[in-house]
């Protein structure tokens, strides 16, 4: 199927084009913090892709998604501590723990709905964001500083700006990928369909426990990978990475950013981050100002940023 | 062959006070059209939900092919060949009335553990899809949004995703419930078809299509089967002309 150049089309080019140059522009203007932020909102738009699978596409609304960014920014530290650098060992094991974390919570509180489901997640999260704060070896309650980034083996090297920039960019890349095949595919159309009429599933002869479960444990790999990401870019993790409310800004991204929409992740991790930073050295109460514009969003912006840019394809 | 494909043995569904399902032992003979005829609150939807596995009767049993099924979750039943439409639609409102076929088919093909291969070129999908929505008269309708269909089109979906998932054994909830009447007797026509080659349980408040298309009826009242039997013989049973053909037909 050939691409039509629709606005949606178009300002994903755009934004993806844009995060795809930052680098030179960092590079040209001698601006470095530029590239450090990017690198966050990049991690951050992975995270809230991974999320948006379960939340946005499956309807699962999962308040202690944070956990994972927890479970994969501690594998990447307390392995460092130890002496185990290599990045061929940490990430294949903060993925699967992600994962395999994902599959517990997962399997335990997937047979609950709405706000019993809400509120299993969140205590899950707030159990493991205790275990991070009982990890007195390492850190305890002030986290633990990573002394060293994850190592290749020379290329990509971590410690240069622009290297680890890009690695964070095409793992996005890949994720969203990898998003939009997922959800096209009879794996997402039975995910779509248990969010849409889960009884009618059952009906029609769909056991959909097994799929929607999948999916959350996938969506626990990917966000574990970003954990790994984000320890990495801040060279520290620490309980605070899996706060709850640190679980409540990524279901911010996600619903600003549009639910359900492959790009929507990315818009909503973009606009909280770039908000954040010019906000909060404006003033310290960014959050009041903030606050507002995100209800007037979800009031009047159904369907998030993509979908106003959907409504706009649509009038024209 | 003939037989009996399903039957209920001392099906007894309680809520709180109220018995909804009084102790109904039915037989469903192989490849007859079955109504079940009664009142509003006669219990008639809340048997079909313990038919199809959606509710679990309180005490009795339900059986498929011989087969003690009480306990089977709705999934497995269907794998079974047992089909339901609702008597209020249920379909999948955010998508097209040709994705919500297609998903009635892959549910029949094999597992779903198929992450790759985009659904929407799957001819696998769509092939049995548009055909089940031609049978039903939806054909033309196949690519829009279920939720901009009708009223009667939401009917005739529900028995096209019922029958995509290529049952042997249909029940069927007030398929007509809302219908005008061209809409009715084609569903009449459709049913007339079906029940060469399907067995069928039928809902209706629609007394003419239901003694045209009816091999045997049960009457339901305050959750009893009070009589089985032949259009012919229903008619005539004191009983149930007093109970509920006599006082005219239920809302
Ligand atoms: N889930 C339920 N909880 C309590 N009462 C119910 C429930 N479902 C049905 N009933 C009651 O059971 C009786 C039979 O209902 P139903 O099976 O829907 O009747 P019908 O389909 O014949 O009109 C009614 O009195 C109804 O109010
Ligand atoms: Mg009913």
């Amino acid at each position: 199927m050939a691409i039509k150049p629709t606005p949606t089309v178009a300002v994903a080019t755009i934004v993806l084009a844009g995060f795809a140059l930052l680098p030179v522009y960092a590079v040209l203007a001698g601006d470095s913090f530029v590239l450090s932020l990017g690198t966050r909102i990049l991690v951050m738009a992975l995270a809230a892709a991974s999320l948006n699978l379960i939340l946005g596409y499956g309807g699962m609304v999962s308040f202690g998604h944070a956990a994972y960014l927890g479970v994969g920014g501690y594998v990447v530290g307390i392995m460092a501590y130890h002496g185990v650098t290599s990045a061929w060992v940490q990430w294949p094991v903060a993925i699967l723990l992600s994962a395999a974390v994902a599959l517990f919570i997962g399997a335990l509180s997937l047979r609950t709905r709405g706000l019993y489901f809400i509120m299993i997640t969140l205590a899950f999260a707030q159990m493991i964001y205790y275990v991070g704060v009982g990890l007195y070896d390492y850190g305890g309650d002030d986290g633990l500083t990573l002394n060293a980034r994850s190592d290749f083996g020379g290329f990509p090297s971590l410690d240069d700006r622009p290297q680890f920039y890009y690695l964070c960019f095409i793992l996005l890349v890949a994720a969203l990928y990898l998003m939009k095949r997922l959800v096209g595919s009879r794996f997402g159309q039975v995910i779509r369909g248990a969010k849409s009429n889960d009884p009618r599933m059952h009906a029609i002869g769909f056991p959909t426990m097994r799929y929607r479960l999948t999916a959350f444990v996938i969506a626990g790999a990917v966000c574990g990978l970003a954990g790994v990401l984000l320890a990495n870019q801040a060279d520290f993790v620490s309980p605070a990475t899996m706060h709850w409310t640190r679980s409540g800004d990524l279901i911010v991204m996600v619903v600003l950013g549009g639910m359900g929409s492959l790009m929507g992740p990315v818009y909503g991790a973009l606009t909280v981050l770039a908000l954040e930073e010019s906000l909060s050295s404006l003033t310290h109460y960014w959050k009041i100002i903030f606050g507002p514009f995100l209800v007037l969003v979800v009031l009047f912006g159904k369907g998030g940023i993509a979908g106003l840019i959907a409504r706009w394809e649509r009038r024209k | 062959m003939t037989g009996t494909i399903l039957s209920t043995n001392g099906l007894i569904k309680r809520f709180g006070g109220l018995l909804a399902t009084d102790n109904v032992s039915l037989e469903i003979a192989t490849g007859e059209l079955h109504a079940i005829i009664g009142p509003n609150g006669a219990g008639k939807t809340t048997l079909i939900r313990q038919l199809s596995g959606e509710m679990r009767p309180t005490a009795g049993s339900v059986m498929l092919d011989g087969q003690d099924i009480t306990a089977a979750p709705m999934h497995r039943r269907s794998h079974m060949g047992l089909a339901r439409s609702y008597q209020i639609t249920s379909i999948f409102p955010d998508m097209t009335a040709r994705e919500n076929v297609a998903l009635a088919v892959q549910a029949h093909d094999g597992h779903s553990f198929r992450f790759w291969a985009p659904a929407a070129d799957d001819a696998r999908l769509a092939g049995p899809a548009l055909a089940a929505l031609d049978q039903v008269g939806l054909g033309a309708r196949a690519d829009i949004p279920a939720s901009a269909l009708s009223h009667g089109e939401h009917r005739q979906l529900e028995i096209a995703m019922a029958l995509a998932t290529r049952p042997r054994l249909l029940l069927l909830d007030e398929p007509m419930a809302g219908m005008g009447p061209d809409e009715s007797a084609r569903m009449v026509a459709l049913l007339k078809t079906l029940k060469r080659s399907l067995t069928i349980v039928l809902i209706e408040h629609d007394m003419d299509a239901v003694f045209q298309l009816a091999d045997r009826l049960t009457v339901l009242v305050y959750g009893r089967a009070i009589a089985t039997g032949t259009p012919e013989a229903i008619r005539v049973n004191r009983e149930v002309r007093q109970a509920y053909l006599g006082d005219g037909h239920g809302g």
